[in-house]
This record gives C-alpha cells, structure tokens and sequence, in this order.
C-alpha cells in the first residue's frame, strides 16, 4: 500500500491487507452472513423508523431494567456465535478419522474452540447472569435503581465493547489458539506471536472492567437500598445469591486482571513473568488465574441457584424451604470457593499433601450445594406444583446437575483426576454442569421474568419445545464425551485415528443437532409471542401468583418502578402483602427524582473498541489518541453537574391511574 | 434514586429482624467524615511511621539488611492501619458494620491468596525435576 515501509508501520502497525482472512471460504461465508444479517436489521431499524427511539430510550439508559434486558440481547446474540462454533467442532470431530482430515485446519480448529470457551464464559454465561441481576434485584428490593445508574450503563458498554473485539477478530487477523484460559509458553510472544492472544489479552480486560464495576454496583445497591423493613434475613434468596456472587467478582476480577496484565508485560515489553527462562515461571500463571478462575464457576452459577430457589417456591405455591440454610449454604459455599482452586491442575506437581488437601475441600464444597438440591426437593414436596416452563427448567436442572455434580466430585479425587485430567470426561462434566445449572438457569430466570419485563407471557408451545430439545440434545450431546474421556480421548484435538470411538462422535454431534433446534425453538418462540401478545397480554403485572416485590408493581414496571418505597414486614413480602389484603394506595403521588440518561458510556465503549484495536496491532499513534479521548471524555462527564430530574407527580398519577383503570377493566 | 434505603444493617449474615427505619439516601450519616484533629493526627502518624523506615535504611543503623527489611513491613502494616483508621474512617461500626465485614473478607481472601501461592509453587519446585544444565549441577548430591 505504501512504498515505504516505514511510513506504512507507523500509520498501521503490523495490520496489513493480508491480516484479513479473505482467502478462507468458511469465513467468506461467515462475513457474508454477518454482513447481510447486518443490513437487515440495520434497515428493519431505518424502517420502523426505530434509530431515534433506539438511542433515547435504550443505548443511552441508565434504567436497570433496560440495561438488564440489553445484556440478556448480548447474551443471546453471542450465544449463537459460541453455538456455531460448537457446531463446527462437532461435526469436525464427528468426521475426521483416519484418512479423512475433516473440514478444519489445526490453526482454524484451535482458534473455534478458543473462541467458543471464552464467548460461552465471557459473553454469554456472564451477560446472562448479570443481566438478569441487574434486572430483578432493584426490584426485589423496592429500589428505583442501582445504587449508581450511570456506572451500570458504563460497564454494559465495556463488556459489548469486549465482545465486539472477538468478533472483530474473526475478520481482522486470526483469534487466539491456545484454548480458554491462554496459558503460557503457548500464549508467550515466542509461540504465539500473533495477534490472537492480543485479542484475547484485550477483549478480556476491557469486559472486566465491566464486571468488576457492575459487581461494586450491586454490592453498593443491595446494602444501601433495601425497602425499609427489608432486613438481611428477609433477602429473596435470588438477591442473597447476587450479593454473594458480587463479593466474588469484586474479589477475583482483579486477580484476573492482573494475571492478564502480566502477560501482556511478557508479550509487549518482554518482561518475564511466566516466560521457561530468567526465572520466569509458566506454573504461576495457573495458580493465578484459577484463583480467578474457580471463583468464577461460582459467579455464574450462584445467581442460578437464586432463580430456581425463586422458581420452585412460586410455583410449588410454598415458601421456600430452609431459608436459612439456604442463606448459609450460599455464604458457605462463597468463602470455600476460594480454597479449591488447585484442583484444577492436580497433575502440576505439586505433590500428595497439596494435592488431598484441595481434593478434600472440593468434596466438602459439593455439601452445601448437596444441601441447596434437598431443599429444592423439600419445597416442591407436598407443594401444588405447577409444571409451567420455569418450572421445567428448574426439575431439568435438578437431575442434569446432579450427575454434574457427582462427575465432579470423582474429579476431585486426585488419583482419579490423573486419570482423567483434559480427557474429554473433563469436557463432559463441566459442560454438564455450566448448561445443565447456568444456562438452564438463565432460560428458566427468561421465562419466569419476560411477563414481567415486557407485559405478556412467552409462547408455551414453543418454550415446550425448546426446553425438549435442549435436555434431550444435551444428553445425546455429552454423556458420550463422559464414555470417551473414560477410555482416554484427550481433549482439544482435530483428527483421530481409532475408528471404533467415531460412533460416540457422531452421537454427539447429533445432540448438538437438537441443541441447535432447541435454539430455533426458542428464537421462534420470541417471534411467535411478540406476534400474539394480545393473547398473551397480563394486566396484572403478576401472572405467576409471584412471591417477591418485583411482581407488586405493574409489568413492564414504570421508569421509576415503584410509586411509594414498599414497607417490607416479612419475607416473601408480596405474598405477604397479598395475604393480608395489600390495596394498592390511589392518591399522594409526589415528584420522583430519577438520574437522566447518558450518551457517555456508548461514546466510552465505541472509543475502547478503537484503543483495543490499537494495541492489538501495535497502532500507537491511535492508541494514545483513543486513550486520550476516554480520559477526556470522563473527565468532561464528571464536570457535568445537569444529571438528574423528577418525574413530575402528574405523570406519575397519570400512569398509576392507568393502571388502576386497567386492573379495574379486568375484573 | 430511591430516596429510601434501609438502615438497620447487620456485620453477620444472620442479623435478627430489627425493623429498619427510613433513611436519607444523599445525607451522610455521623462519623462518616474526620474531623480536622484526626485528620492531622493520622498525617503526623504517617510521617512518623514512614520517617523512621527513612531514616533505617539511609543510616544502615542495624547494619542488616534482613533485619532492616523485617522491620520496615513491620512499619508499612502499621501504617496500613493508620490509613485505614484516620483516612478511610474504618473502625468495627461504620456503615452499620459491613465495613469491618468487607476487610475481614479482603484479609481472609489476600492471605488465601498469598499463603496459598507460595505453599503451591514451594511444593512444585521442591517436587519437579531440575530442568536446566545449571540447575542439574546444583542439585548434584
């Protein structure tokens, strides 16, 4: 492009024309199908003439609840990314023995299932989670909103912005090929010189600052903006389940931030940290990061366990049983987490004494989540169970995760775990356990809260459906891995050798065939409700006979979620409420000061994108520009005192009379 | 914002049900803040406490680097506290107690961290073999 080279590295970096994949027809494809994907909606917006309500009413919100379902829309959005690379290693490993090399390339394949961990853990399973936190705990507690309205619309954008650069990746270079968790020498400069752990380095970092400000967010709005009366022992379960989760990622993120920091030193200026020489150590990135990495098992499913606890006891009609214990298991289970975190490499070396005493504190862990399966079963016992899709979800979860969990403590067995460590038993368990409890969580957390967010129920039928597919693709899908991984497959590999293992390859990649209806189903399940939601429509903003606050008020809730701060005498408070004839109050409305909504955070992420660009392709003069922006513009936005407003009291009695009218209409 | 936040926060997870009373969100509750004596006593005591490591280390007065160096971390977690009790207004009931909770947490979970590591990589290195020719002379019985 330029005739001096010089110049062209100054103004590019090492970005050239060859850095983008256009010889490869997967990605021929694939940018194809991104590209018209991305007209379409860009004119189906343009069309409805949906950009100025787009900007004003979501990119710019600091309303928890549209902030919650924006990243369930990440979360679901990156799903089908981590999904299509899941089925590109099925049907990969499902064809590629002996003579038959299969469709992927090693360097291709490594990259898919790098990629595919890293989506499914950073873009999917934790937008899910925080997105649900984020929607339902200011609501269960009787808050108008987080404790700091504009950092939550901040670290939305951080974590778009991280996965934004992954996907940049797909067409801009090549991603990282040294599986989820980029362990060194592979992810040093000597063997992976590339920019593809740049782009996992800095996707990483920008979407943890994300998490880890959402998490001091939550923490601050659970402790400081309970309904008055709303004592710690009063908690839903699901806001135990979050502050508890939030300590964790208050706690770890940092671990992993600074893990990440110290290999891009060792990648940038040559540090040696975790390089085989001058006394660098490869094994202390391990210990690091899964002091980051076991806690954050815990991160995604804690919130899990808080939606179902919530689910079995609505729709067992029972309060839950052992709330307590419940409480204590949660907490429990929160300090152990962070005293296991060794056995996710038995096989260093570090020797029997290390190594029984993490394998038997893994085994004690496993107790209070025992506990937790018990009085799930307590409450449904003798309860009138109504098996409606959350419900589903939630008996699913309950054996799915039991096998998990039972997998999972013959993992913690040291000599058990020599065996069987990276074999695909190892794939087997944790995918047993992150779908079977995370994601079935979130789908059940979905169905159970979408009437409240959006004012009608989702389509049963196709909810049916998908929640089939899924369970049944699941178990076709990993229960062969468990086979395979016992007679010794490793994982991560792209070609074998030994014809009798294809059949269970095959058995597989048919699950992932019905976990892929069960996602059609499920897409047609959104299309289908949005069709008929007159039919689906519920007035009275509590379609489930709910238990907790959040279904006390209308669906979707107002801007300011509760017209007077509910006075909370016991738990379960809106069952409470509704037991002893709660009347909604018709008349004192008084003005609600609400913060207003910001275009700061989008500006930030477009503007991290662009920094994170630059340092993955050595661009400095865009890096110290793009750097200087962000600084700028958060120094600007702290200057900018005009952030607040009151809702006036005519609106809000004009929206509560609606209201009123409304539910009178109905009965 | 919620102009309403609860009051009557417990340290311990099993707090028994106090009612708690409405609270302003925007005023700050008493003690949040020093007052201008504490605020110099914390500076003169940050001073005194880095002075003397100053002074240690400039004048070799114990003419032992171990013992110097033992004895300046002996000084820095003192100052620690002194930071944390003069400039961050810790003390076991600020805001309810959950102050206290969290740095009972962070410890509990830096010394995990911290003991944990070196116990792990002690272990590794004591048990992997010797890689590098170098090593291979040393660890020659």
């Amino acid at each position: 492009m330029f005739s001096n080279p010089d110049l062209q590295k100054l103004v590019f970096g090492r970005l050239s024309l060859e850095d983008i994949p256009y010889h490869e027809p997967i990605l021929q494809v694939t940018f194809a199908m991104v590209a018209l994907g991305g007209l379409v909606v860009l004119g189906a917006i343009t069309y409805y003439r949906f950009w100025g309500p787009l900007w004003r009413d979501w990119l710019t919100s600091v309303d928890h609840k549209k902030i919650g379902v924006m990243y369930i829309v990440l979360a679901f959005v990156m799903l089908l990314r981590g999904f299509a690379d899941a089925l590109m290693m099925r049907a990969q490993q499902a064809v590629a023995f002996g003579a038959n090399e299969g469709y992927l390339p090693p360097h291709h394949y490594d990259q898919i299932f790098t990629a595919h961990g890293v989506i499914m853990i950073f873009f999917v399973a934790m937008p899910f989670v925080t997105g649900l936190m984020n929607y339902v705990v200011p609501l269960q507690i009787g808050a108008r909103d987080v404790a700091f309205p504009f950092l939550n619309n901040f670290s939305f954008w951080m974590t778009v912005s991280g996965a934004m650069t992954i996907m940049a990746s797909l067409f801009v270079g090549e991603f990282a090929r040294t599986g989820w968790l980029a362990y060194p020498p592979l992810s040093g400069a000597d063997m992976s010189p590339g920019v593809g752990v740049d782009y996992y380095i800095w996707a990483l970092q920008i979407a943890g600052i994300g998490t880890l400000l959402s998490g001091i967010n939550l923490i601050a709005t659970i402790v400081k903006m309970r309904a008055p009366g709303m004592t710690m022992m009063k908690l839903p379960i699901f806001v135990w389940t979050s502050l508890c989760t939030n300590v964790l990622i208050t706690a770890a993120f940092p671990i992993l931030t600074a893990v990440l920091a110290l290999l891009s030193m060792d990648r940038y200026v040559g540090t040696h940290f975790f390089t085989n020489d001058l006394g660098g150590n490869p094994m202390m990135y391990f210990n690091l990061i899964w002091i980051w990495g076991h806690p954050e098992v815990y991160i995604l499913i804690l919130p899990a366990f808080g939606i179902f606890s919530e689910v079995t006891s609505t729709f067992s009609g029972k309060r839950l049983f052992g709330y307590a214990s419940m409480v204590y298991a949660t907490v429990v289970i929160t300090i152990l987490s962070y005293l296991v975190w060794l056995h996710h490499f038995f096989t260093m070396g570090s020797g029997a004494d290390v190594n029984s005493f993490f394998g038997i504190t893994t085994m004690i862990i496993s107790i209070p989540t025992g506990a937790k399966i018990f009085n799930w079963l307590f409450t449904m016992y003798r309860g009138r169970i109504r098996f409606e899709l959350p419900m589903m979800w939630t008996v699913s979860f309950m054996v799915t995760f039991t096998i998990g969990g039972m997998t999972g403590v013959l993992l913690a067995v040291p000599p058990a775990d020599f065996v069987l460590h990276n074999s695909l038993f190892l794939i087997a368990h944790f995918h047993n356990v992150i779908i079977g409890g995370v994601l079935f969580g979130s789908f059940a957390g979905v169905t159970y809260w979408f009437p409240k967010a959006f004012g009608f129920k989702l389509d049963p039928f196709w909810g049916k459906m998908s929640f089939w597919f899924w369970t049944v693709g699941f178990y076709f899908a990993f229960m062969p891995l468990y086979v395979l991984g016992l007679m010794g497959v490793t994982r991560r590999a792209n070609h074998f050798d030994d014809p009798s293992l294809q059949i269970w390859f095959v058995i597989a990649a048919f699950g992932a065939v019905l976990i892929l209806l069960g996602i059609l189903s499920m897409i047609v399940q959104f299309v289908v409700s949005i069709r008929n939601r007159e039919a689906l429509r519920d007035l009275t903003g509590d379609p489930w006979n709910g238990r907790t606050l959040e279904w006390s008020t209308a669906s979707p809730p107002p801007d300011y979620n509760f017209a007077f701060t509910p006075v909370i005498h016991d738990l379960d408070a809106w069952s409470d409420m509704k037991k002893r004839g709660y009347e909604r109050p018709l008349k004192g409305y008084k003005p609600i000061h609400m913060p207003k909504n910001t275009a700061t955070g989008v500006i930030l992420g477009v503007v991290s994108i662009g920094f994170s660009f630059a340092m993955i392709w050595y661009i400095w003069w865009l890096a110290a520009a793009t750097f200087a922006t962000m600084f700028l513009v958060t120094v600007i936005h702290t200057f900018n005192y005009n952030r607040e407003f009151y809702i006036p009291a005519a609106d809000v009695v004009r929206a509560e009379g609606q209201r009123t009218s409304v539910m009178a209409g109905r009965a | 914002m919620s102009s309403a936040t609860g009051a009557g926060h417990h340290a311990e997870p099993h707090g028994h049900g106090h009612d708690a009373h409405g609270h302003d969100a925007h005023g700050h509750p008493a003690g949040a803040h020093g007052s201008f004596k504490s605020y110099m006593t914390g500076f003169v005591l940050s001073v005194i406490l880095t002075a003397i490591p100053f002074w240690l280390v400039m004048s070799d007065v114990l003419g032992n680097a171990v013992h110097t160096s033992l004895i300046i971390m002996a000084f820095a977690v003192v100052q620690i506290v002194v930071h944390m009790i003069y400039f961050l207004h810790m003390n076991t009931k600020s805001e309810g107690g959950w102050t206290i909770l969290a740095l009972i947490f962070t410890l509990t979970l830096v010394v995990i961290t911290l003991t944990g590591s070196i116990w792990v990589m002690y272990h590794l290195n004591t048990n992997m073999m010797p890689t590098s020719p170098h090593d291979l002379m040393h660890h020659k019985p």
